[in-house]
């Protein structure tokens, strides 16, 4: 039994996608979207971060006693999220300041234990790498789109270049309620659309 | 004076659920019944006040003297986790009561996002230890206020006949929307 390599990725992209679909890792989607360069940035962060636990996680995965699995997992999770939290520090920190205290709880995004423990403990090292990149790309592309769709309706932005003027933005969407109002519209969307397919 | 100003903001001000999104999975996860709702506060108030002493104890006394305050994020999940394994063993043991009541919310929150992050954040607002106790508490009073709200509309919307492809998900999150707007009339009460 071969999987085919291509279909891996494209689980996570559509048929899994965290945020659409498993509804999980809640906390950052809602926080860091507020504008597309914030939503894709913490996106790629935990693409990051999924696709190095996953590959370490299922190189160690017969060496590690079941009975503590978990807390070696959250070991390895928390120290990919260190090297994340420098690597930014050093290379965007503009970016690394606006998600600020969201690096560090990427540890606690379920989203990553979560493919750890049913994805990278049963399966090979490369398609574990895979499935991160899946993954990452399916929340990256969620987050991108909220980060869009708020951004432009909250400031009349689009990455930065105006699309409308100022004054016609609603800042509600940039706040908290905006987020999950817009959160909750999208996933409406969505299921309609999977229903119809 | 100041812990009251601490009070207000962690609970009303700066709702941690619905102005600062940190525990947004528990608030949607156990929010469809009003007692598991009042169980899942009650532990993650005792965890959450539990878990700040210890991180700001560690932070202060072993990670900032000798100079390892780049293992803050490793060591303190670690705390978290081990903390929480402990609190079930002992409540197992002591209260029995107790036990049942918050043994099954106990697990769910190694991964609660609000534990970690009020453990950062206090350290990052360079709070003192009473300040942080006060902090940690108020925080988890915010969490289970929002929670216990949110449970009680929740129940009242299966009631309600709502189109198909608003059901489950998307219309819990209109209302956390709309309880994010109400919680936005306290800005500006106090500066923290």
């Amino acid at each position: 039994m071969k999987k085919n390599k291509f279909s891996i990725v494209l689980n996570g992209l559509i048929a899994e996608n965290p945020i659409f679909v498993l509804m999980l890792g809640m906390c950052p989607t809602l926080a860091t979207t507020t504008s597309a360069v914030n939503g894709l940035g913490m996106g790629l962060a935990t693409t990051f971060v999924l696709i190095f636990s996953n590959l370490v996680i299922s190189l160690i995965k017969n060496l590690v006693p079941e009975n503590v699995r978990i807390p070696s997992y959250i070991v390895v999770i928390a120290t990919f999220v260190t090297i994340l939290d420098m690597l930014m520090q050093a290379y965007f920190p503009s970016l690394h300041e606006s998600l600020g205290l969201f690096i560090p709880l990427i540890v606690v995004n379920c989203i990553v234990l979560g493919r750890a423990e049913s994805f990278a403990s049963k399966n090979k090292v490369f398609d574990s790498a895979l499935d991160g990149i899946g993954i990452g790309l399916g929340f990256t592309f969620a987050l991108g789109l909220l980060g869009m769709i708020r951004e432009l309706l909250g400031a009349g932005t689009l990455f930065g270049f105006r699309i409308f003027p100022e004054d016609y933005g609603m800042l509600m969407f940039i706040l908290a309620p905006g987020a999950f109002i817009s959160l909750a519209y999208l996933i409406a969307i969505v299921n309609r659309i999977r229903k119809v397919s | 004076m100041i812990y009251i100003t601490i009070f207000i903001a962690a609970v009303f001000v700066n709702n941690i659920v619905l102005s600062q999104f940190l525990g947004v999975c528990p608030f949607l996860g156990v929010s469809k019944k009003i007692s598991t709702a009042l169980g899942m506060s009650g532990a993650v108030a005792f965890v959450l006040t539990l878990a700040t002493i210890i991180t700001w104890l560690i932070f202060h006394y072993l990670l900032e003297p000798y100079e390892l305050t780049f293992l803050q994020t490793i060591s303190f999940i670690l705390v978290i986790a081990s903390l929480v394994q402990l609190v079930e063993i002992i409540l197992k043991k002591v209260s029995q009561p107790l036990y049942q009541a918050l043994g099954v919310f106990l697990p769910l929150i190694t991964t609660n996002c609000a534990i970690l992050g009020v453990a950062i954040l206090v350290i990052q607002k360079e709070f003192n230890l009473l300040e942080s106790v006060v902090y940690g508490f108020s925080t988890a009073i915010g969490f289970g206020l929002a929670l216990i709200l949110f449970a009680g509309i929740r129940e009242q919307l299966s009631h309600t006949k709502i189109p198909k492809g608003m059901q489950g998900m998307p219309v819990a999150l209109l209302v956390a929307g709309l309880l994010a707007m109400a919680f936005m009339g306290f800005s500006g009460i106090v500066k923290l």
